[in-house]
């Protein structure tokens, strides 16, 4: 059998969620790359194309997914590279659920922006 | 039932001529991880400027004159932004190829050309990158 290497505990779930998000987000942070710099272009940002492509549906759901995914895989990246130093006890529950009360502020701001493009009240 | 080993400090600086391929993987992987989260972040406190723009009058947005058309095109408006974008790219880049790697390592695809598959994520990073600057500056100046 071969040896593991991965500092990662095996069969835990967050370690699965972490390369589920992995791989969903390959494809959409290139496809976001791709369409803000080389479709459109930095220099013609403006609230009335972010507003006309927040207002279609699969991209405004897209886009919350992307959030909620790259809040997740970035917010649990963070945590593992910390537990990887030696974070442990008080400290480690401490900064556990900082992390996640920042996750929740940074998806709860991110949802408000894009309500406020798709012109959707609740923002 | 896993256990722990106490391997020191990869970041004590001393070490750094013992790495081989895969521990700069690592340590890239790492520090462009670090990058990527610290501007989502920013990137989230900057696109909030679409909140209160969304209050302004039909006029002022048709014209561009709402504070969130404007904070951006201040801010790519600026060349150290354009430049900071090249990296943003760079950074992320490393990170999806060698992401791509770890994904496949872990499927026990490629085990044994980890080290030239790291080699090939940098190498293609850095074509990639090259290769976008143009675009990535294009109204800069």
């Amino acid at each position: 059998m071969a040896e593991r290497y991965s500092s990662f505990q095996s069969g835990g779930r967050m370690w699965l969620l972490q390369r589920i998000t992995a791989v969903f987000l390959l494809v959409v942070l290139a496809f976001h790359f791709f369409l803000l710099h080389f479709v459109h272009h930095a220099d013609e940002v403006s609230f009335l194309a972010s507003s006309a492509r927040m207002e279609s549906l699969s991209y405004y759901s897209l886009m919350i997914l992307f959030l909620v995914t790259a809040t997740f895989h970035g917010v649990n990246g963070v945590y593992n590279a910390l537990v990887n130093q030696g974070l442990t006890g008080t400290k480690r529950t401490v900064i556990k659920w900082t992390l996640v009360a920042a996750s929740v502020v940074l998806i709860a701001q991110g949802i408000r922006t894009a309500n406020a493009w798709a012109g959707i009240g609740l923002y | 039932m896993s256990q722990s080993y106490n391997r020191g400090l990869i970041e004590d600086f001393a070490r750094w001529r013992e790495f081989e391929a895969g521990m700069w993987a690592w340590i890239f992987h790492k520090f462009t991880g670090w990058v990527l989260i610290g501007y989502l972040f920013t990137h989230i406190a900057v696109l909030s400027t679409g909140i209160p723009a969304a209050g302004a009058s039909e006029a002022a947005i048709a014209a561009g004159n709402d504070v969130y058309t404007q904070t951006i095109v201040s801010l790519e408006g600026l060349l150290l932004v354009r430049l900071l974008e090249v990296g943003l790219l760079a950074v992320a880049v490393f990170h999806m190829l060698n992401g791509t790697r770890l994904l496949l390592t872990d499927l026990g695809i490629g085990l044994d050309a980890q080290d030239k598959s790291f080699y090939a994520s940098l190498i293609l990073t850095g074509a990639i990158t090259v290769a976008s600057v143009p675009t990535f500056i294009a109204g800069a100046f």
